[in-house]
């Protein structure tokens, strides 16, 4: 397989997954707005800061309304990040990769880009927007069904997934920082009720509420959540399932010992001792520390696979 | 019938599928009843499904602009041009005959040049000719061909003869369109396929493949076979793309290959270097190799013309090839034909002027108002002068062009190009639109001739051009068997059993 190939098909991977967490994120986050009481002070900029596009936003924006916030995320074609735009990237990643994606992902692809360039404004109004991002949600669950169904499993479906798994434990360990953010942020009175909701809310945005409950057969709480979606081995976008399986992918792949040795650390990272009954300052530093480890699987990939002489 | 049907006016042109008012040709009469049965809601909506399927497949050509390169939605007509089988079947022939002498000329021209030597093409021809490439001589590709995929444009005449206008031997493109146009026919008009004999077109792919793997210089049972592409910002991407997928070939582009010391080309895979044996280019010969041609081409690869020299690549088209594909040579391609394979052409040429010779660029230069002059190199429909058409500033331009360089043009009288129903504007109304038709040409040990080709429609009223860059469009092309079936034992249909044992 051609390393420009192997290339592309991670970044379809990782732009498709993007796309599906952004839609996610916004639906889920205007849930949590209105559950949490008004003195919580949370706003929408939170999802900018969540994504590290403070810089972005503010060159554009000078006011951080619900509306500025959603239409930055989603049909800003200046914001590199934008959901619009990481749906074209996977367009284009996948327009050059025709030879090994399956036909049909590229009808699919053009349908959605159709859809969410037509569609946009209803994204933006608030009234429309939940059934918009469900719509997107579902052509991206429809991608990822097809591709797994009708690929091969082969190299080009390695790249796929290993691509997809550094996106995804990027996203949760990000979702967990955030969490975690919010709750250091609230008043002694709302801290009770309202740690529940925003745990509830980390969970939900990554579809891991139901087996949530019924892998720790608790409440939904802190000391619970950080290692399900830290750890947990069979949730599949639990940071530890995603190393798992990255790691998994590369070990089908040809000269990948450097690799593996090169990602033990961040394996090693996530069986260290923590005490998830401090929910505090230094839990925020180890994510802070994981991240910087995820975002170096990605140079670790590259050396190794794409970069060809 | 409709009235826009009643009213419809072929005109002084031979159209392709109505003879006389509110009558259609034999082939396409059961088309023409099926279109009248249809209300104005229905063509409308069918012609809604032809482009909302144009843009699901994500079939689209590039336009370069000042603003960038934009991305467009592939212009189609959903009323196909019908052909009959006879007469395809005679033109096909033509075709490949053309190619086959054609290929003995290039072969000729890069050894022993007898056909200058036997005083048959003028030497001027070739030493001027700007697609001659020094860097071939001495060269013989496998079977001796060197053009392997060849577009060769016809255009019907008001007699509904077939002429050849050009032929394209260096990257033509536009089978992919051929195929897509295919596939959205049988989306949009899905009756018609049951009711009329349309031959297939869709073995295109496996007979290009087949042919290229036949040209590997490793006799191995699986070559390696890529198509080059110069990149997504290249107006045939799509079709690039869209090959390499169909053939199961890789899609490479020149960063993607690497000329080691042993004058073999190598892609650059995950596991490390991989040896190709065939490459269908679809690059420019002049951006093929910076150590040969262009330095500064980042499109190429460096090395490829050492390693083709040496025998371990197969390139088609093999560099060089372009020679033929010159209008000044296309002149000459009758008397090519009867010189290689003493047979007459089964397709005729457009007459042609050549405004080298003095005494027919004197008729050039005193009838320019009634010619076309195209100059000897350019593809795509650029550097035209259109003479019924022209202004007197533009013919006097052109007068300036010929004098000063005269081997560069040549002149034909223009044609009366075929018209085809077309369906125009928001009422969508039938009005005659002129038409060519691009066949695709294989030659390898054998020849391979596309079932029609791809049709392209001049959407603007009168309007000549056909090109997509400049507001063309296309139709799919049928070629309808009308000659009576002999009758074939009925088959019998097995009986589906009930399933899982349930009863029905």
């Amino acid at each position: 397989m051609l390393s420009s190939v192997a290339e592309r098909i991670y970044w379809s991977a990782r732009y498709l997954e993007r796309v599906a967490s952004t839609a996610r994120l916004i639906d889920i986050y205007q849930v949590l707005l209105f559950d949490l009481p008004k003195t919580v002070k949370l706003s929408w900029y939170n999802l900018v800061i969540i994504n590290d596009l403070e810089e972005d936003f503010n060159e554009r924006y000078t006011n951080r309304t619900e509306r500025n916030v959603v239409k930055f995320l989603l049909g800003d074609t200046t914001n590199p990040s934008s959901l619009i735009n990481s749906l074209n990237a996977v367009r284009e990643n996948v327009r050059t990769t025709r030879d090994v994606v399956p036909e049909e992902a590229w009808e699919l692809i053009c349908e959605l880009s159709m859809y969410t360039q037509d569609n946009l404004e209803h994204g933006i109004n608030r009234k429309s927007r939940r059934d918009f991002l469900e719509q997107v949600t579902k052509g991206c669950l429809q991608i990822n069904g097809l591709l797994f169904d009708s690929m091969p499993h082969d190299a080009a479906w390695e790249f796929f997934r290993i691509g997809q798994n550094i996106e995804r434990a990027d996203m949760t360990s990000r979702y967990l920082e955030a969490g975690l953010t919010a709750i250091l942020e609230l008043e002694e009175d709302d801290v009770v009720n309202s740690q529940q909701i925003i745990w509830g809310s980390v969970l939900r945005s990554l579809n891991a509420t139901q087996y949530y409950l019924r892998a720790t057969r608790s409440p939904v709480k802190g000391q619970e959540v950080v290692p399900y979606l830290l750890r947990d081995q069979n949730f599949p976008k639990s940071v530890g399932y995603c190393i798992w399986a990255l790691m998994h992918s590369c070990a089908k792949l040809p000269g990948s010992e450097g690799v593996l040795r090169k990602l033990k650390p961040i394996e090693k990272k996530l069986s260290a001792e923590i005490d998830y009954e401090d929910l505090g300052e230094s839990l925020l530093e180890y994510l802070n520390q994981l991240q910087i480890m995820l975002t170096s699987s990605h140079f670790i990939v590259s050396d190794a696979w794409f970069l060809q002489r | 019938m409709s009235t826009a049907w009643k009213e419809y006016q072929p005109g002084d042109f031979y159209d392709e599928m109505i003879s006389t008012p509110g009558n259609a040709r034999q082939p396409a009469k059961k088309l023409f009843s099926y279109i009248n049965s249809l209300s104005d809601e229905e063509i409308a909506s069918r012609k809604a499904a032809a482009e909302l399927a144009i843009k699901e497949m994500g079939i689209s050509f590039t336009v370069y602009t000042e603003e960038g390169n934009i991305d467009r939605a592939w212009p189609f007509d959903i009323l196909p041009r019908v052909i009959t089988k006879k007469q395809w079947d005679k033109t096909a022939a033509g075709l490949k005959q053309r190619l086959q002498a054609l290929n003995l000329f290039i072969d000729d021209l890069y050894n022993d040049q007898k056909i200058i030597k036997d005083g048959i093409i003028p030497e001027y021809v070739l030493k001027q000719s700007s697609n001659y490439r020094k860097e071939c001589e001495g060269m013989s590709p496998a079977f001796g061909v060197w053009a392997h995929v060849c577009g060769t444009d016809l255009v019907r005449d008001k007699d509904g003869e077939f002429y050849v206008l050009e032929d394209n031997l260096r990257v033509p493109s536009g089978v992919s369109y051929m195929l897509e146009n295919r596939s959205i026919m049988k989306r949009v008009l899905p009756e018609v396929f049951e009711k009329v004999q349309i031959a297939p077109v869709g073995d295109y792919s496996e007979r290009l493949f087949e042919m290229l793997a036949s040209l590997s210089p490793r006799k191995i049972k699986k070559p390696v076979v890529a198509v080059l592409t110069p990149g997504i910002y290249n107006s045939a991407y799509f079709e690039h793309a869209f090959l390499a997928q169909k053939m199961g070939a890789e899609l490479v582009e020149g960063s993607d290959l690497v000329v080691e010391d042993d004058d073999c080309v190598y892609m650059k895979t995950i596991a490390g270097l991989e040896r190709v044996d065939v490459i269908y280019r679809r690059i420019d010969d002049l951006f093929l190799d910076p150590e040969v041609f262009r330095e500064d081409s980042t499109l190429g690869v460096s090395g490829l013309m050492r390693a083709w020299r040496a025998g371990n690549i197969a390139l088609a088209n093999a560099p060089g090839a372009g020679v033929a594909d010159d209008k000044v040579v296309y002149a000459y391609v009758p008397q090519v034909i009867k010189y290689y394979l003493d047979q007459d052409p089964l397709i005729p040429n457009v007459e042609t002027y050549l405004c080298y010779d003095d005494k027919q660029r004197d008729y050039v230069l005193a009838n320019l108002d009634q010619l076309v002059v195209k100059p000897a190199n350019e593809s795509g429909g650029y550097g035209m002068l259109i003479g019924p058409h022209s202004t007197k500033k533009e013919r006097d331009t052109f007068t300036d062009l010929i004098k000063a360089n005269p081997r560069n043009y040549i002149a034909q009288p223009t044609l009366s190009l075929s018209t085809a129903p077309t369906f125009i504007g928001k009422d969508n109304t039938p009005e005659p639109r002129h038409l060519d038709l691009r066949p695709f040409v294989l030659q390898g040990k054998g020849s391979y001739v596309t079932t029609g080709g791809l049709t392209r429609v001049a959407m603007r009223k009168g309007s000549l051009v056909v090109n997509s860059s400049q507001g063309g469009g296309s139709k799919d092309t049928w070629i309808v068997d009308t000659e009576p079936k002999r009758s074939r034992a009925t088959r019998k249909k097995a009986v589906k059993g009930a399933a899982n044992g349930e009863s029905a």
